[in-house]
Order: C-alpha cells, then sequence, then structure tokens
C-alpha cells in the first residue's frame, strides 16, 4: 500500500529531512513510526500526503507513483490518504458537522449522503451529541476525535497521524489508539507517528524507528518477515 | 495477480476529476456557493456596503457621461436648423415654382424634410421680429426671396456630406444663394467627437480601478480565509473548488457595485429633469433627459458583474498559490 524506494529528501540549504529510506508497508498494516524529534517522522509523513515531494527516490501509495503525479492530480491524491495532526487543524467558525463534512462536500456528494456518512464517522467516534458544538467548546481529546472523524468520514484506504496523542494523558490516549485498531479492523492502512514508545510497546504492531533521518529499525524485517 | 489489477484500475477511474459529481449535485452546489458567498457578504455589512459604494461611484460616472452625451447629440438632431440649409431663391420665382422645387427636393433621398418660407411668410416673420415695421412699410414692394429650409437626411448631417449636399443644392436652377451654417456643424461634431473619446477613456480607467478594487477586496479575504484554504487543500480541495466562493463574492461586488451605479445616475437624472425642462423651454425646445432604460440597467449590470469577475479571477490566480499547506 505504501511503498518507499531508497527515498531521499534534501530541503534547500542541504539539509536532508530523509536518506535512502526504504520501506514497505502492505495493506491492512498497522504502523508506528518513531524516533526523535527531527529525526524525519513528519517529513515522512508529507511526503505520502505529497505535502512535500521527495528529492531522489520513488514513493507509491495505493499504486500512484507521487514523484510523476502531476499538480492537478495531489487533491484526488489526497482524498484518499486521511491525515490527522497534533493540533487536529479544525475550522474554528464551524461546527462539529461541518468539520467532519468537509472532505465529502469537496469530493461532491450528495446533501443527504453526507448527512448519513457524517453521523456514522461521529457516532464512531463517540461524539454524536455534540454535532452542533464548535470546536471550541470541546476539550482536547474531543477535539481529536474530530480531526479523526474529519480523516475517516470519506473512507479513505490510507490514514496518517501526527503525533496523535501528543497533549493526551495516558487515558485518553489509550482510547484513540483503540479507535485505531477499530479502524484498521475494517481495512484501512493506519502509519501512525508518536514518541509514545510507553503505548506503541504494549500494542504490539510493526515498528519503523527514524534516527538522524535514516531509517534505523523495522521490526518486521527480522526473519519472521 | 489480476484480481489486483482490476482493482487498480477501477481505483484509477475514481480519481480521475469530476467523473464522480453528478451535474445536478454540481450545479446544486454552485448555487449554494453563490448564496452562502451572498451570505458572507451580508454577514459583514459594513464593509460590504463600502466597497459596493465605491464600485458604484466608479461605475456611475462614466455611465452619467455616456448618457449625458446620448441625449446632446440627440439634441443636434432636434434642433430644427442647427445643420439645415436654407436656399434663398430668385426674386422671380413665384409659388409654384417654388412648390414645384420643394416637392422635388423632398424626393431626394438626401433630404429629411423641406419646408418653406413664402416671401410673405418672411415679412410678416420680419416685420414682427426686427422692429422694423415703420421701415418695411415705407418700401414699395416685398424685397424678401422665397425661402426653402433644407433638412438633410441623417446620413448626410456629418460635415462632408452636409457640404456636398450643399454644393449640389447651389446648383440647383432657382436658387440665388444656398447657406449653411458649416463651420457650426463641424464645431459640433469635433465636440462630440472628444466628448465621446474622453468618455471612453475615463470609463477605461474607471473600469480599471474597479478590478482594482475587487481584486484587493478580494485578496483581503483570501488573508482572511487563509486557514480554512489550507485546511481545504489537505483534505483534497480542487483549485477550483477553492477559487468558486472568491469568484463568485466578486461578481456579487460587481453586480451589486453596478446596480448601486445604476441608482445614483437614476437619482441624478431625477434631480436634473426640472432644471433641464425649465431651460429646454426657454429655448423652445422639447428636450428631455433619457435614456435611462432597461437596457442602460442590463449594461451596467453587464459591465460591473464581468469587471467584478475579472477583478476577483486576477486576485486568486495570483494567491491562491501562495497558500500551500506545511
Amino acid at each position: 500500500m505504501i511503498h518507499f524506494d531508497n527515498v531521499t529528501k534534501r530541503y534547500p540549504g542541504g539539509h536532508e529531512g530523509l536518506s535512502n529510506v526504504s520501506f514497505h508497508i502492505e495493506p491492512g498494516e498497522m504502523v508506528f513510526l518513531t524516533g526523535h524529534s527531527g529525526a524525519g517522522k513528519s517529513t515522512l509523513l508529507k511526503l505520502i500526503g505529497l505535502l512535500e515531494r521527495s528529492t531522489r527516490g520513488q514513493v507509491r501509495v495505493a499504486g500512484r507513483n507521487l514523484t510523476r503525479l502531476g499538480r492537478g492530480q495531489i487533491p484526488y491524491h489526497r482524498r484518499e490518504v486521511g491525515m490527522i495532526f497534533q493540533d487536529h487543524r479544525l475550522l474554528h467558525d464551524r461546527t462539529v458537522f461541518d468539520n467532519v463534512a468537509m472532505p465529502l462536500v469537496v469530493a461532491g456528494l450528495g446533501h443527504l449522503e453526507i448527512g448519513r456518512r457524517v453521523r456514522a464517522a461521529l457516532d464512531k467516534v463517540g461524539l454524536l451529541a455534540r454535532e452542533k458544538a464548535l470546536p471550541v467548546t470541546l476539550s482536547g481529546g474531543e477535539q481529536q476525535r474530530v480531526g479523526i472523524a474529519r480523516a475517516v468520514v470519506s473512507k479513505p484506504p490510507v490514514v496518517l497521524a501526527d503525533e496523535p496523542t501528543g497533549n493526551l494523558d495516558p487515558a485518553l490516549s489509550r482510547e484513540i489508539m483503540g479507535l485505531f485498531e477499530q479502524f484498521n479492523e475494517v481495512g484501512v492502512t493506519l502509519l501512525i507517528a508518536t514518541h509514545d514508545l510507553d503505548l506503541i510497546s504494549r500494542m504490539d504492531r510493526r515498528i519503523l524507528v527514524l534516527k538522524q533521518s535514516r531509517l534505523a529499525r523495522d521490526s518486521a524485517a527480522g526473519p519472521t518477515r | 495477480m489480476i484480481g489486483r489489477n482490476r482493482n487498480r484500475k477501477r481505483r484509477a477511474a475514481r480519481i480521475s476529476p469530476r467523473s464522480s459529481i453528478r451535474l445536478d449535485i454540481w450545479l446544486l452546489r454552485h448555487l449554494q456557493v453563490a448564496l452562502a458567498s451572498l451570505g458572507r457578504l451580508v454577514r459583514a455589512p459594513l464593509s460590504t456596503l463600502m466597497t459596493i459604494l465605491v464600485i458604484g461611484i466608479a461605475l456611475a460616472l462614466p455611465s452619467a457621461l455616456y448618457l449625458i452625451l446620448d441625449n446632446v447629440r440627440n439634441l443636434s438632431g432636434n434642433w430644427d436648423g442647427a445643420a439645415s440649409i436654407s436656399l434663398f431663391l430668385k426674386q422671380e420665382t413665384d409659388q409654384e415654382a417654388t412648390a414645384q422645387l420643394a416637392a422635388r427636393l423632398e424626393s431626394d433621398p438626401a433630404i429629411q424634410r423641406v419646408q418653406t418660407v413664402s416671401r410673405e411668410q418672411a415679412l410678416q416673420e420680419f416685420r414682427q421680429l426686427s422692429g422694423m415695421a415703420g421701415a418695411l412699410d415705407a418700401l414699395q414692394s416685398n424685397p424678401l426671396p422665397n425661402v426653402l429650409i433644407v433638412e438633410p437626411a441623417t446620413s448626410h448631417s456629418a460635415p462632408d456630406s452636409a457640404r456636398a449636399l450643399l454644393l449640389r443644392l447651389q446648383q440647383m436652377e432657382g436658387v440665388e444663394l444656398a447657406q449653411l451654417d458649416l463651420q457650426w456643424v463641424r464645431r459640433f461634431h469635433a465636440i462630440t467627437e472628444i466628448a465621446q473619446r474622453g468618455v471612453v477613456i475615463l470609463a477605461t480607467l474607471l473600469g480599471l480601478s474597479v478590478l482594482l478594487i475587487v481584486g484587493n477586496t478580494i485578496r483581503l479575504e483570501i488573508q482572511n480565509h487563509h486557514a480554512e484554504i489550507e485546511i481545504t487543500k489537505l483534505i483534497g480541495g480542487t483549485n477550483a473548488f477553492i477559487r468558486r466562493p472568491f469568484l463568485y463574492n466578486g461578481l456579487w461586488y460587481g453586480l451589486f457595485g453596478g446596480f448601486t451605479a445604476w441608482l445614483m445616475v437614476l437619482l441624478a437624472m431625477l434631480l436634473l429633469d426640472n432644471p433641464v425642462e425649465q431651460l429646454a423651454g426657454l429655448y423652445q425646445s422639447g428636450f428631455r433627459l433619457d435614456g435611462l432604460d432597461l437596457g442602460m440597467l442590463l449594461t451596467v449590470l453587464g459591465g460591473g458583474g464581468l469587471l467584478g469577475l475579472t477583478g476577483s479571477w486576477i486576485a486568486v490566480g495570483r494567491h491562491l498559490n501562495e497558500i500551500e499547506p506545511t
């Protein structure tokens, strides 16, 4: 589902965000991406969502070669990659419902279909009762759940999360991870960047470790795979 | 493996633009965006009103000038005698010959109308207007000739063709003297020509200012919606989708500005109507200001809408690409 072949990302000025990184993530996998701040976690996610392009090497997502995707195709690629951010990135002048509905509105879905799918997504994250609330009236954990609902409402095959539990206490973090596991069970491929080692050690999933822009360890690269 | 390929193909089809969007939903979406953009303008009434007023004034000026010019040009048509040719007939021409000549001229395609002033009429008029009744009474015979006042057809009222007509009439039998105030006709045409060009120049400049006003307003709106644009791009909004509400904003500004311009000109006309009528009355003219009709309204609306749309298109094109999610 996600293929990195010798991918290097060099920023203007010579700093390398990623150096020669290769890995494959199969459809339906749930993978953690970890490493120190500045090790290249965000850069890697940005390459998958085409927020940035690789300098060298090839990135393929869901069969598409991102290196050769034209500018006009970027929006259609992003519709297939749900993205979750540490700072939620919600629109504060719109209700929870409208925030979650955005990907469907953008994709041009009909009114009824949007209502049905948004409520299903909100129900999934346990916020159906708050659909008319503005994001500022919600707690940090609730805002994150709105962000998650928005990322999965259009049922993308791939979901990326960048430090989704960064600001949350352990109990809320576990709750969020539980949600991710539920999505994974229905076949969504997940790549979650986090430095909460405590949390991921308890989850027993594949882990990619980045160190100084290089892939230092892949827990699936052992003899079992 | 084959199944996987087919899956891939299906996905590729889904990614192609618009294939999944039905026309009715697309139209409905446009209507929604148009109304939402209108709603956004209404929710910031003060700044919206100011923008619309500025656009209105910028559009009202050339519209008003054009209208005045149009009216003045009509005026030259109504102005009996201004561009007409006076044919002074030879003394010996009698009534009958005069009538024959008049009839012949009437059938000339270059001539709109012929008015006959007999020598008796002329004498009477002269007696009344000149205040020299006593002196005229002393004359034994009427010294005045029969006169034909020839009004050229509009196709022959321009200076050159009027002059050609004058020369032709001069050659006719029984004509002593043909007179045309050519100098006046030339000056009048030159003046309207300049005024016309002035209106075009002014309209161009003010049209340009409308473009800049709308462009700048839209630029500020884009900046205010920075976060929204960024997030919309993140979740896969196309540039066309993001552009749409701003284009509608520009269109609304232009349309309302055009309507405001029309109202302003209408108001000015109403205020001027009475004094103009009085002035025209003093000159024994039935001149009235007009021309502020449906056609004019559609013109300012169309012009305003087009300028608004173009202005926002330029602003959106320039500034939308600067906002990319990070």
